[in-house]
C-alpha cells in the first residue's frame, strides 16, 4: 500500500471523502506499487476479472430470454438463436466465454505455482483463489445443464449420482439435489436458480482476492520481497493498466476467433439433440476444463474412493502453501523443482486427455498412473524436495537481478530487505 | 515476444487436447468431405443451392422429418434461401394449420402464414415412432450441429447406402450405411436420381440432392451464418488495429523507465 496520505484537492471530493473513502480507494488503486518486473502471466487476474464480468453481462441478458423448464427450455435456447436480435452472439459468447474463462484461470493457477505465489504472506489470496476456482466449476456444470440437450441431462445425472457414494445418506442427499427420484425439471430450475447465484458470490470473493493481494502486494517473477514504493516499483496506473489492456486484447482476439468461426467446436454436438432420459448417448463426457478431476474420478475403481480423490484433487491444492516447504517462491531459482514442475503440467495435460477417453484398457492405466502422480507431486515430492533442494543464489532485488560470482543464498537471506519479510 | 510463441504453443496443445476429444468418441468410417461454400473465414451460403435444398427437404424429407424450430417467414430472410416474401407467403399458404379457439370457441383450420412454425409431419412423437418401424426420425432444425462431423457426416450419410458387407445379417426395415453410427439405419435411401424436379433446371442427380440440402440444413442449423462471419471479421480487423494501437502506446508509457515490456 502507499505511504502518503491521500487528500482530495477539491472541497467537495473532500467532504465526500471524509465521509466514504471511495476517492482514497480510488487513489490506492491507481497508484498501487506494483513490481516492475512482471511478465505477461500476470496479466491474466486482469483478463479473469474481464471474464467474469463478460459472463456476468451475457448471462443476465440470456436469463431474459430461457425458460427455466424441462419442457422449454431446449426451445428457448434455439429462440435466443434465432429470433432474438443477436442471441446467437450472445449465447455464443457465454457459451466460449466459459472455456475461455477456463482457460484464463488454468494459466493463472499455474503462473501461481511456477512463481510461488501461493507461499507467505499470500496464502490466503491462494485459498480464496482456490474457493473461486471450486464455484467456477460448480458454476459452469450448472450453466451446462440449462440447455436440457443430452449431454446437460447425462452430464448432470452422472454428477449428481456422485453423492449418492456417501455412505448412509447419499441416496438422500441425491434426491434432495435432484428435488425428485430422477433428473427433472426441479434439477433444472434449481440449477438455474444457482447459476445465477454463484456469478456474484464469485464477484464477492474476487472482491476479497483482490483486497489480500493489495495487502502484501504482488509476487513477482523473481519472487523476492521487495520494497514499496521503491525503484523495484511502478504505479498501476498507467503501466499495468496498460500492460493488461494489451494482453487482455490479444486474448480477445483469440475469443473473438471461437465465438465467430469456430463457435461450437468446444461443446458437445450431442447437446443440439434434447434431452432424452430414455437414450444414454454412447459416450458422456464433461466439457475440457472439467476432464482432468473426470479422470481422476474414474480412475478409482470404487465409487465413493472416487469421489473422495477427486475432491482431494482439489483439497491438496487448497492446503498446497503447507505442502511446499521450501522458503524459495520463484522457480527460477530452483533447479529441482522446476523439471517436477513441468512434470506436473504434463500430468495435469494426460489426465484431460484420457478424461476424454473411455475409460478402458491402456487408457485407465495411463489415468491411474497419472492420478498417482498427481498426488504424489503435491504429497511427497514437494514436501520433500523443499527440505532437500539446493536453491541458486537469489538477487537482492528487481533492479539488481544478480549477484556477484561469490554471493549465495545466506549473503541474500543476510540483506535486511530481505531478512525483514522472510 | 518469447511470451507469445509460449502462450500459442500452450495454445496450440490444449485445442488440439479438445479436437483429440472429437475423435474419442467412434472408429467410424472417414467421412466424406465436400468443400462446402458456407466454410472459411468468408463463407456465405449458395442461394440458388439453398432454395433447391429446401426443395429436397419439402419433397422429400418432411413427410418424416419435422424442422420445428424454424417459421415460414425464414425463408425471405437475409442470409437464408431468401425467397421474396410473395414466394414464402405462397410456401406458407399450402399447409394447413390448427388456429383458435375463434369467437365461438371452436378451434379451426386455416392456411399457414410467414409468422408460423413450419408444420409438423407428426402429432407428436409417439405417432412419429410408430409410423417408421420404431425409429423416430429426428427433427432436423439444428440436425448439422447435432452430428459430430457435421454437413459431411449429414452428407456422408445421405450418400453412404450400400450393400451390406457379406455375412452381415440385416433385420427387414434396416439398412446398412457406411457412415452411420454402428453402419445399420432405419431409413431407406431417401433420394433417388431425379426424384424431384429442380425449377431451376439443374440436374437432380443423388449427389446434387445431396449437397443441397445438407447446405439447406447447415442453414436451418445457423441461420446467422452469414451475420456471423461477416461481423466476426469486422470484429478482429478492430481488434488487431486495437492491439496494434496500444501496443505502441504501452511501449512509449514503458519507455519512461529503464525495464523492457
Amino acid at each position: 500500500m502507499s505511504d502518503h496520505e491521500y487528500t482530495p484537492k477539491s472541497k467537495v471530493g473532500k467532504w465526500f471523502n471524509d465521509r466514504l473513502p471511495l476517492l482514497t480507494l480510488a487513489n490506492h488503486l491507481t497508484d498501487y506499487p506494483t513490481p516492475k518486473n512482471l511478465n505477461y502471466w500476470w496479466t491474466f487476474g486482469g483478463i479473469l476479472t474481464f471474464c467474469l464480468i463478460t459472463q456476468i453481462i451475457t448471462g443476465i441478458v440470456l436469463g431474459m430470454h430461457y425458460v427455466a423448464h424441462a419442457d422449454l427450455a431446449f426451445q428457448s435456447v434455439e429462440h435466443i438463436m434465432r429470433d432474438v436480435n443477436y442471441g446467437w452472439l450472445i449465447r455464443y459468447v457465454h457459451a466460449n466465454g466459459a472455456s475461455m474463462f477456463f482457460l484464463a484461470v488454468y494459466i493463472h493457477i499455474f503462473r501461481s505455482l511456477y512463481y510461488g505465489s501461493y507461499k507467505s504472506p499470500r496464502e490466503v489470496i491462494w485459498i480464496i483463489g482456490m474457493l473461486i476456482y471450486f464455484l467456477m466449476m460448480a458454476t459452469a456444470f450448472m450453466g451446462y445443464v440449462l440447455p436440457w440437450g443430452q449431454m446437460s441431462f447425462w452430464g448432470a445425472t452422472v454428477i449428481t449420482n456422485l453423492f449418492s457414494a456417501i455412505p448412509l445418506v447419499g441416496e438422500s442427499i441425491t434426491n434432495w439435489l435432484w428435488g425428485g427420484y430422477s433428473v427433472d425439471n426441479p434439477t433444472l430450475t434449481r440449477f438455474f436458480s444457482l447459476h445465477y447465484l454463484f456469478p456474484f458470490l464469485i464477484l464477492g470473493l474476487v472482491v476479497l482476492h483482490i483486497w489480500a493481494l493489495h495487502v502484501p502486494g504482488n509476487n513477482n517473477p523473481i519472487g523476492i520481497d521487495i520494497k514499496k514504493p521503491s525503484k523495484d516499483t511502478v504505479p498501476f496506473h498507467p503501466y499495468i493498466v496498460i500492460k493488461d489492456a494489451f494482453a487482455l486484447l490479444i486474448f480477445l482476439l483469440i475469443f473473438a476467433f471461437f465465438v465467430f468461426f469456430s463457435p461450437n467446436i468446444l461443446g458437445h454436438a450431442d447437446n443440439y439433440i434434447e434431452a432424452n432420459p430414455l437414450v444414454t448417448p454412447a459416450h458422456i463426457v464433461p466439457e475440457w476444463y472439467l476432464l482432468p478431476f473426470y479422470a481422476i474420478l474414474r480412475s478409482v475403481p470404487d465409487k465413493l474412493l472416487g469421489v473422495i480423490a477427486m475432491f482431494a484433487a482439489i483439497f491438496v491444492l487448497v492446503i498446497l502453501p503447507w505442502l511446499d516447504t521450501s522458503k524459495v517462491r520463484s522457480t527460477v531459482f530452483r533447479p529441482i523443482y522446476k523439471q517436477f514442475y513441468w512434470f506436473l503440467v504434463a500430468d495435469v495435460l494426460i489426465l484431460g486427455y484420457v478424461g476424454a477417453m473411455p475409460a478402458e484398457g491402456l487408457y485407465l492405466l495411463i489415468a491411474r498412473v497419472a492420478t498417482a502422480y498427481y498426488f504424489a507431486h503435491f504429497l511427497i515430492i514437494l514436501p520433500f524436495l523443499g527440505m532437500k533442494e539446493k536453491t541458486t543464489p537469489l538477487p537482492l532485488s528487481i533492479t539488481e537481478p544478480v549477484l556477484g560470482g561469490s554471493a549465495d543464498m545466506a549473503m541474500a537471506r543476510n540483506n535486511s530487505d530481505f531478512k525483514e519479510k522472510l | 515476444m518469447k511470451i507469445f510463441l509460449k502462450l500459442t504453443f500452450l495454445f496450440v496443445i490444449i485445442s488440439s487436447l479438445i479436437l483429440s476429444r472429437a475423435n474419442a468418441a467412434g472408429e467410424q468410417q472417414e467421412l466424406l468431405k465436400v468443400d462446402w461454400s458456407f466454410k472459411s473465414f468468408f463463407g456465405k451460403f449458395d442461394r440458388a443451392s439453398l432454395q433447391r435444398g429446401y426443395q429436397v427437404y419439402t419433397e422429400v424429407c418432411a413427410s418424416c422429418h419435422s424442422l420445428k424450430h424454424l417459421s415460414y417467414r425464414n425463408l425471405a430472410e437475409k442470409g437464408g434461401p431468401e425467397f421474396t416474401e410473395l414466394e414464402a407467403k405462397a410456401i406458407a399458404s399450402n399447409f394447413e394449420v390448427t388456429d383458435g379457439p375463434n369467437s365461438d370457441g371452436e378451434m379451426f383450420e386455416r392456411p399457414a402464414k410467414l409468422s408460423d412454425k413450419f408444420v409438423m409431419p407428426y402429432a407428436n412423437v409417439q405417432e412419429a415412432i410408430a409410423a417408421n418401424g420404431g425409429a423416430y426420425p429426428p427433427d432436423m432444425s439444428v440436425l448439422v450441429k447435432a452430428r459430430k462431423g457435421g454437413a459431411n457426416y449429414i452428407y456422408s450419410v445421405l450418400m453412404g447406402y450400400d450393400e451390406p458387407p457379406a455375412g452381415m445379417e440385416l433385420d427387414d426395415g434396416v439398412y446398412y450405411n457406411k457412415y452411420m453410427y454402428g453402419n445399420k439405419i432405419k431409413m431407406s435411401s431417401p433420394l433417388d436420381d431425379d426424384i424431384v424436379e429442380y425449377a431451376d433446371g439443374t440436374k437432380a442427380t443423388v449427389d446434387q440432392m445431396a449437397k443441397d440440402v445438407t447446405t439447406f440444413l447447415q442453414w436451418t442449423a445457423e441461420p446467422h451464418l452469414e451475420t456471423r462471419h461477416k461481423l466476426g471479421f469486422r470484429v478482429i480487423i478492430y481488434l488487431s488495429v486495437l492491439t496494434v494501437l496500444v501496443y505502441f502506446s504501452m511501449k512509449k508509457i514503458w519507455s519512461r523507465i529503464e525495464t523492457k515490456v
